[in-house]
């Protein structure tokens, strides 16, 4: 009976804690907890007055780390002068894609391994690994279609087999070949449309060989929780998660062996007609303000709006100012 | 002719989404899998009507007594439409979310997070529906000597039946059409075509959102059936 009331009472806090979250979130706390986003950046921004006849408008797809790099390229145009609109929700690449052709938005950030796969109908195995190589094929194909791409970001985001800790150790996990005879009696869980995907889920299934128990098809912010409650078994994951950084001891990586997860390098998308309008100011503030953008600092500013709430336009102004891009 | 066919025929038309429906279309992303198709459009459908009755069942076991009973006894007014309207407000996603934590994803969650979507306009609706019905009848019946539970079920339910069904409607079509967003929490409706932009295309959010709305169209219908045979022949002839 106690435990009962407990858990009402525990509950009815979480709902208070959920409702309240947006306008704690909007206050934040101070910027500066210690940890380091800034790489080594270049130097600051500098506004140029002729930009200021550009308008241009920034898009991103519509989850965390999409809006914090909308938000980064956007801040920093700004920064250099440019009008800047953003539309940092657009539900998924094709509507993204499809905003970009009929001039809704100016460009986005859109990883060269989706291009290639969702664009373009190449198969996982024919994605270049090198992040140079994946960018010019990319480019290339883009430029077909009467559009461009600026050069690609150090940090590269893939999916991911994951599981926690205790799981892999218990199975013998390492590799994702190691599922290999253990993976029909494990489900899995992953976003709605990694089922059926060959970036994913039919990709596991027809280059491994691999049947499972089940396939549990969730939100993306609701992974990790399903993993933990143990509701799945094993998780598809993104390598930038926040998770994968801040709970190094509770969750894992298998090793993706057959390398049916191509990883991909951020690419800005844009026209060749936007960037002839904007000048070289367009693509010079773009390329050097993601120069600082590497594997642990997207993490890090991942971490900071998926666990610690902060806004992305928050998360971004601090990488914008910690690697000393903005005063 | 030919291009008002043409545009009828472009993706993300409503020709576009009827061929997705009855042919299996290729996708960009799914490795050569053909997506869509008769055999995938009926699973989901039934999919989405289990959780849908599922949901509406348990909206009903709950709210239907509760409501009767305050409006025949003419009390908690404040608790009947106060959470009633207080329901309304509780965002579908936060909850499901929130009962992650409790009982996890699936068919159990989307039940309990569909049903507190109903649970507000059968409970108002009942209410609203018992107690404001003509007294002269009520006191009739209780100067004939009928029990209070037969004043309740042959006399005020039956008076009340188009408001309690006006609630009932109302909660089937919101539990229908928010049973598009199972497939965030682990389980398939037809909400998979709409979500999976990717995946299924345009023609396929397209065949979703149409799917959807015939099938609210479909029992909104059967409800107003339904209607019609528990109303009792002298109101149909009073109203006709």
């Amino acid at each position: 009976m106690r435990t009962t009331t407990k858990r009402a009472r525990a509950s009815l806090a979480i709902l208070l804690a959920l409702f309240l979250a947006g306008g704690v979130a909007a206050c934040g706390s101070s910027d500066d907890d210690g940890t380091e986003t800034g790489g080594e950046g270049g130097g600051a921004i500098v506004s140029n007055p002729d930009n200021g006849k550009v308008t241009l408008t920034i898009g991103s797809k519509n989850f965390p780390e999409q809006e914090i790099l909308g938000e980064v390229y956007a801040q920093a145009l700004e920064a250099a002068g440019y009008k800047v609109k953003k539309a940092l929700n657009l539900g998924s690449e094709t509507v993204a894609l499809a905003a970009l052709k009929s001039n809704q938005i100016s460009g986005y950030p859109e990883y060269a391994s989706t291009a290639l796969t969702s664009f373009f109908g190449l198969e996982p195995e024919e994605v270049p690994a090198d992040a140079q190589g994946a960018y010019e094929k990319a480019k290339a194909e883009f430029e077909k279609e009467g559009m461009t791409a600026f050069p690609p970001t150090p940090f590269a985001s893939a999916n991911a087999v994951g599981t926690l800790k205790k799981t892999a150790e218990a199975e013998g996990l390492e590799t994702i070949s190691d599922l290999q005879g253990k993976s029909e009696n494990l489900s899995l869980d992953g976003s709605p449309e990694c089922r059926q995907r060959i970036d994913c889920l039919a990709g596991l299934e027809k280059y491994y060989g691999l049947k499972f128990k089940s396939f549990t098809p969730v939100d993306i912010g609701l992974r990790y929780t399903v993993l933990e409650k143990g509701q799945a078994d094993l998780s598809i994951l993104f390598t930038t998660d926040a998770q994968l950084s801040a709970e190094k001891d509770k969750f894992v990586i298998l090793e993706d062996d057959k390398h049916v997860f191509p990883a991909g390098n951020v690419i800005f998308v844009t026209k060749p007609s936007v960037a002839q309008k904007a000048g070289s100011d367009y693509e010079k503030t773009i390329v050097e303000v993601q120069k600082g953008l590497t594997l642990p600092v997207m993490q890090e500013l991942d971490a900071r709006v998926e666990l610690e709430k902060q806004s992305p336009a928050k998360a971004a102004a601090a990488y914008l100012k910690e690697a000393g891009y903005t005063g | 002719m030919s291009g008002a066919l043409a545009t009828l025929l472009t993706p993300g038309s409503i020709g576009g989404a009827l061929e997705f429906m009855f042919e299996p279309q290729s996708s960009n992303v799914t490795g050569g899998k053909e997506v869509g198709g008769p055999s995938q459009v009926v699973e989901l459908t039934l999919n989405q009507l289990e959780l849908t009755f599922l949901a509406l069942g348990l909206a009903l076991l709950l709210a239907l007594p509760l409501g009767l009973y305050f409006g025949h006894r003419g009390v908690g007014e404040t608790l009947a439409v106060g959470l009633g309207n207080v329901g309304r407000a509780v965002p579908e996603l936060a909850l499901i979310a929130l009962m992650v934590a409790v009982i996890g994803v699936g068919v159990l969650n989307m039940t309990i997070a569909l049903a507190i979507l109903g649970i507000p306009p059968i409970l108002t609706n009942a209410f609203v529906g018992i107690h404001q019905i003509d007294r002269a009848p009520v006191d009739a019946a209780r100067g004939m000597g009928m029990s209070e539970a037969a004043i309740l079920f042959r006399v005020e339910m039956p008076l009340a039946v188009p408001t309690l069904m006006a609630g009932v409607r109302g909660a089937t079509i919101a539990i229908v059409a928010t049973a598009t967003i199972a497939p965030l929490a682990g389980v398939l409706t037809l909400g998979d075509f709409i979500i999976n932009r990717n995946v299924y295309g345009e023609n396929g959010l397209l065949a979703g959102g149409i799917l959807v709305a015939l099938l609210a169209l479909a029992l909104e219908f059967a409800l107003a059936g339904i209607q019609r045979l528990i109303t009792s022949k002298g109101l149909k002839l009073s109203t006709a």
